[in-house]
């Protein structure tokens, strides 16, 4: 018999797979390659060129909306990620207790539903709300984008939290530290990385909504994304694809550090 | 004096009720900003359209007729609403078609992956990781670049004198289902490489120790212990696929809408919420059916590992 008969062999199956790495990053090769095009149009080539990043710069439309978003998904996220770390607290390393399972679907719930019918749902809430207090600031925004990053912040709070036994807070507790210093000093380091992971994973997650945003934002509300919706829908400059590969960068940043965090184990 | 199971009993509920305040914000957040809502658009479902927007606080059905059906304006008879079954049938035909696309693509993706060392495994992974957390409008931005009439796969035919004139792609069903299958890839693949992943191949040795052919040991071996990430990645794609906005506004133009493209014009144009909300529900209950049969499926298949 064949000495190099391979059982991990399928006909096919690593072309399919090359395929599939190259078609998932050609896309966006392109689109970053087009951000430094020379030319107005987007479709020939007029040479290297940073004017776009440039143009882009200078759009005061483009940083009220950059800056507006990150405002959303850093507080999002620092809020997102507090409940969802005490949530996680609450439902793990725990015999099984009345309201455990109801827990569980509450906060997995927005993953559940199409985006579109939340968007629609909170569309009618809020300015239902908005009718009542006349106050149509960010809070809406806030609120909903809190909302949709728990259970994002809470999957890798949770898996960290169940790879930890109690062995080392028992112990803190027989040499009489009060649960409030068991939690700061024994808890909170070891459950540190998954709070992170959580903490970046919701702020990409909020960083990344368009159509929750889009129904939920008041007049001059855009963030990033709602803003590049409506450009792109207009028609298309290489402005577009300069604000997208700085958008990118900030992403493949984001999750490479993300990729580290999560993987570290202690 | 207390009895000790009295105290275990009493700690116990200390425990217990320690535990719902510390989960109380995070329930809170969500059923204020969105579970609550949703229960808040069945009403809205019940009600009638306001003139310029939002609802009449009056008691109507006619949003529910019309989800399906459509009234003659003329002799006031009921047919069955022509425009709104081509969109939903549009939006599940594509989204299915887009499940079955990235499972054809993922599932040789995920099982290359999971058959390399162990050191670059993480290596892939991280590169299916990536696209999956870049923002999805960006995606189908990069998407739109390549398959319209300019972008480069047209340039590349035109070129190589294989059309005379460019293939219309973008603003058609194909546009959308390319840009589908392209941002919901990696939600197909990663589920589908976990469970590969923990894949053991001394059973796939076995298969072959008894003959059986490559193409056997995958449709009667490997395939069926993967299936619950199949499915897993199945639905992933699937719900999301059924709900897109972002894909079909940008890649379908204004006459190839999908539900959720319906669903926005009742609370734009259309102004007819009740409508709006009927429709939300609608999708709601077709993702709930998928959910369940998933369930129902995720029990039955008792295959264990090893």
């Amino acid at each position: 018999m064949a000495s190099n008969f391979s059982i991990k062999h399928q006909p096919g199956f690593t072309a399919i797979a090359a395929t599939c790495f190259v078609v998932l990053y050609l896309p966006i090769l392109v689109l970053v390659i087009y951000a430094f095009n020379a030319a107005t149009s987007t479709s020939e080539w007029g040479g290297f060129s940073l004017k776009w990043f440039q143009s882009a710069y200078q759009n005061t439309q483009v940083i009220d909306a950059t800056l507006r978003s990150f405002q959303i998904g850093a507080i999002a996220a620092v809020l997102s990620t507090i409940f969802a770390t005490m949530a996680a607290l609450a439902t793990t390393r725990t015999a099984s207790y009345p309201g455990l399972t109801f827990k569980y679907a509450a906060i997995n719930q927005p993953l559940m539903v199409p985006e579109i019918v939340t968007a629609v749902a909170l569309l009618i809430f809020f300015s239902r709300i908005k009718i009542f207090t006349g106050y149509s600031g960010l809070g809406y925004l806030i609120a909903a984008h809190t909302a949709f990053c728990i259970p994002f912040a809470y999957l890798p709070i949770r898996a960290r939290l169940e790879n930890m036994d109690l062995t080392l807070e028992r112990a803190a507790a027989d040499l009489y530290a009060t649960p409030w210093k068991t939690f700061r000093r024994i808890t909170l380091p070891l459950l540190w990385p998954g709070i992170l992971a959580g903490l970046m994973l919701a702020f990409v997650i909020s960083l990344d909504d368009v159509v929750i945003t889009e129904f939920v934002k008041s007049g001059g509300q855009d963030t990033l994304p709602t803003y590049m919706l409506g450009q792109i829908r207009r028609g298309i400059t290489p402005e577009i694809n300069a604000i997208s590969t700085a958008f990118l960068l900030l992403s493949v940043a984001i999750v490479t550090l993300f990729f580290f965090v999560s993987r570290k184990r202690d | 004096m207390a009895t000790a199971e009295e105290v275990a009993k009493a700690a116990e509920r200390r425990d217990v009720r320690g535990r719902w305040l510390l989960s109380a914000p995070a329930l809170l957040v969500i059923l204020l900003a969105a579970t609550g809502p949703l229960l808040i658009v069945v009403v809205y479902s019940f009600l009638a359209p306001g003139a310029y927007g939002d609802v009449k606080w009056q008691f109507s059905s006619d949003a529910w007729t019309s989800v399906f059906l459509e009234r003659d304006i003329f002799d006031d008879t009921l047919s069955l609403a022509a425009a709104h079954v081509t969109i939903f049938w549009r939006s599940i035909r594509l989204a299915g078609v887009t499940t079955l696309a990235t499972l054809a693509l993922g599932f040789p993706t995920a099982y290359f992956m999971a058959t390399r060392s162990e050191k670059t495994r993480d290596l892939w992974l991280f590169l299916i990781t990536i696209p999956f957390w870049t923002n999805l409008l960006i995606r189908t931005f990069a998407v739109l670049q390549i398959i319209r009439n300019e972008g480069i796969i047209n340039t590349i035919l035109l070129k190589l004198g294989i059309v005379s004139a460019p293939v219309q792609i973008l603003y058609t069903d194909t546009a959308i289902l390319i840009g589908m299958a392209y941002v919901y890839l990696p939600l197909m693949v990663l589920p589908i490489y976990a469970s590969m992943e923990k894949l053991d191949f001394r059973l796939v040795e076995a298969g072959y120790d008894l003959y059986a052919t490559r193409f056997k040991v995958l449709w009667k071996i490997i395939f069926p212990l993967v299936k619950p990430g199949v499915i897993a990645g199945s639905i992933l794609v699937f719900i999301p696929a059924l709900g897109a906005y972002v894909t079909p506004s940008i890649l379908g133009g204004g006459k190839n809408m999908m539900l959720s493209n319906l669903i926005e014009l009742q609370f734009g144009q259309g102004r007819n919420w009740p409508l709006g909300s009927a429709l939300s529900i609608t999708v709601m209950i077709i993702v709930m059916v998928a959910l369940l049969a998933y369930v129902r499926n995720a029990g039955k298949s008792g295959v264990r590992h090893g």
